[in-house]
């Protein structure tokens, strides 16, 4: 068992999500960073989308109560060995410490934490409230069953943290002046402190729209720019909602959407647009 | 049917007919790496497994679906009959916008059968289309802060019922006690896309 001291600014427990349900109003959620939540299970040989701890900005206080092996990676946090698996004897004290650079840690221990699936997944929702509550002080983790899997000493890879996400135009760019893409690649754009699991708000030279008002409403994805009326670009996150009528100028590759995750109010960003013809 | 681009997991596909939007989905369902697709106002947002399939492909794919589906006589189906209470606190209001009484106001929105088009705002939450053109009003300037579970409102081209107390800015006609979102239930949601339903008072 691992008792919470203290949960940090924001940790909840986050898995692969509820992928594949959004048709009924289920967003996604799960971890905003997978790569760093499948390299922390694939370290203390657990299943690549056990639910792990999501740690915002650090902060988290952990006593572990009975013998662990716990990896910890994503925003690497001072004080603790990164990407590595770590035996922890019982009655262990482990603190993360705010990182210097990136915003999400992971914590993931041998045999996953035992809790309650709702619609196949342990995440917590910010936005609908599906799945546990975030953690808070006093709460008590029970630790899984010990998995088939063995523990990894390859630290292999970690989280990358470089400020560029690759986009690809549309599909509401003809929404948009004829600049707009141009001005998207080429300005630096600020991530807002209101930032969150269900956006990665922007701030930057507003994206001037050649259309006024709003889209019937249209199913999104994580990774979307979405564009408010005030020009100014989201990146939406796992918890957003699944539909909306901001026009959506570009999306981010799949694979640059753990870097998203990582943004933390003050970085810099810049996007590379490609465009895409389908055919 | 325009095809566009969103990312490299998804295209988002705009048939030139509104309604062909479900008879598209239950299409593509079948087509080799399509992992969902999820229905809105006017398109269809199509995932797929980017190691199986690429946008032209899907987009080949849907071509000869959209075709299939224009073929395919509509499926006979069942309706989800609600009961519900007409005593909503906008009833009076919208009957005055669309000039009719109360009693006119519920007969009318009583009469029609209703298509889920598609689900959103939250988990649950049923876009229902078919609502009498007469009968669409705009949603209120200000959105309540609560409104209570199993509220069936209307506003623009749709009606619904809010599976939970939410925040919201449709027009509330009345309430139902019908379970929308149960989690021990698969699926969840009781008015997933495509599911008929009619209103019935009580």
């Amino acid at each position: 068992m691992i008792e919470v001291l203290a949960p940090g600014p924001l940790t909840a427990l986050q898995d692969g999500g509820r992928a594949g349900l959004a048709a009924l109003g289920v967003p996604r959620s799960g971890a905003f960073d997978r790569a760093a939540l499948r390299l922390a299970n694939r370290l203390v040989g657990n299943p690549p989308d056990a639910p792990a701890l999501e740690a915002t900005f650090g902060g988290l206080d952990l006593l572990v109560h009975d013998a662990a092996t716990v990896a910890i990676t994503g925003a690497p946090c001072p004080g603790l060995d990164h990407a590595a698996p770590l035996s922890l004897p019982a009655g262990t004290r482990v603190r993360l410490g705010v990182p210097p650079r990136g915003l999400r840690s992971y914590l993931a221990v041998r045999g996953g934490f035992a809790v309650e699936h709702v619609l196949g997944s342990a995440s917590t929702d910010t936005l609908s409230g599906l799945g546990p509550a975030a953690l808070r002080a006093g709460d008590r983790l029970a630790i899984g069953p010990e998995p088939s899997g063995r523990v990894s000493s390859a630290s292999g890879g970690g989280a990358r943290f470089d400020g560029v996400l690759r986009v690809i135009a549309g599909p509401r760019d003809d929404w948009f002046e004829p600049g707009a893409l141009g001005l998207l690649a080429s300005a630096a754009w600020t991530v807002r402190a209101d930032s969150n699991r269900i956006g990665v708000r922007l701030d930057g030279p507003p994206l001037a729209r050649t259309r006024a008002g709003e889209l019937p409403s249209e199913a999104t994805l994580p990774g979307a720019l979405q564009v408010p009326p005030d020009g100014r670009p989201i990146v939406l996150g796992p918890d957003a909602t699944l539909t909306g009528g901001y026009p959506v100028v570009a999306v981010v590759r799949d694979s640059d959407l753990d870097l998203a995750g990582q943004l933390r109010p003050g970085d810099v960003v810049r996007f590379r647009v490609a465009a895409q013809a389908i055919r | 049917m325009i095809v566009r681009p969103y990312g490299d997991t998804a295209v988002l596909v705009e048939p030139d007919d509104p309604a062909a939007v479900l008879a598209l989905r239950e299409a593509v369902a079948d087509v080799a790496g399509v992992l969902e697709a999820v229905p809105a106002a006017r398109t269809l947002l199509v995932r797929f497994d980017p190691a199986v399939a690429t946008a032209a492909t899907v987009r080949a794919a849907l071509d000869g679906a959209l075709a299939a589906a224009r073929s395919r006589p509509p499926e006979p189906s069942v309706a989800v009959e609600l009961a519900v209470r007409y005593d909503g606190a906008d009833l009076d209001a919208v009957a005055g916008e669309v000039g009719c009484s109360v009693t006119a106001l519920i007969e009318r929105h009583t009469a029609a059968v209703y298509t889920v088009a598609f689900c959103g705002f939250s988990p649950g939450f049923a876009y229902l289309s078919g609502l009498e053109p007469a009968l669409q009003v705009a949603r209120l300037a200000s959105p309540r802060t609560s409104v209570p579970a199993g509220s069936v409102a209307i506003a623009g081209e749709f009606t619904g019922v809010y599976p939970r107390s939410s925040p919201g800015g449709w027009r509330l006609l009345g309430r139902t006690d019908a379970d929308l979102w149960d989690l021990r239930r698969t699926p969840p949601a009781l008015l997933a896309p495509g599911t008929r339903v009619r209103f019935r008072p009580r």
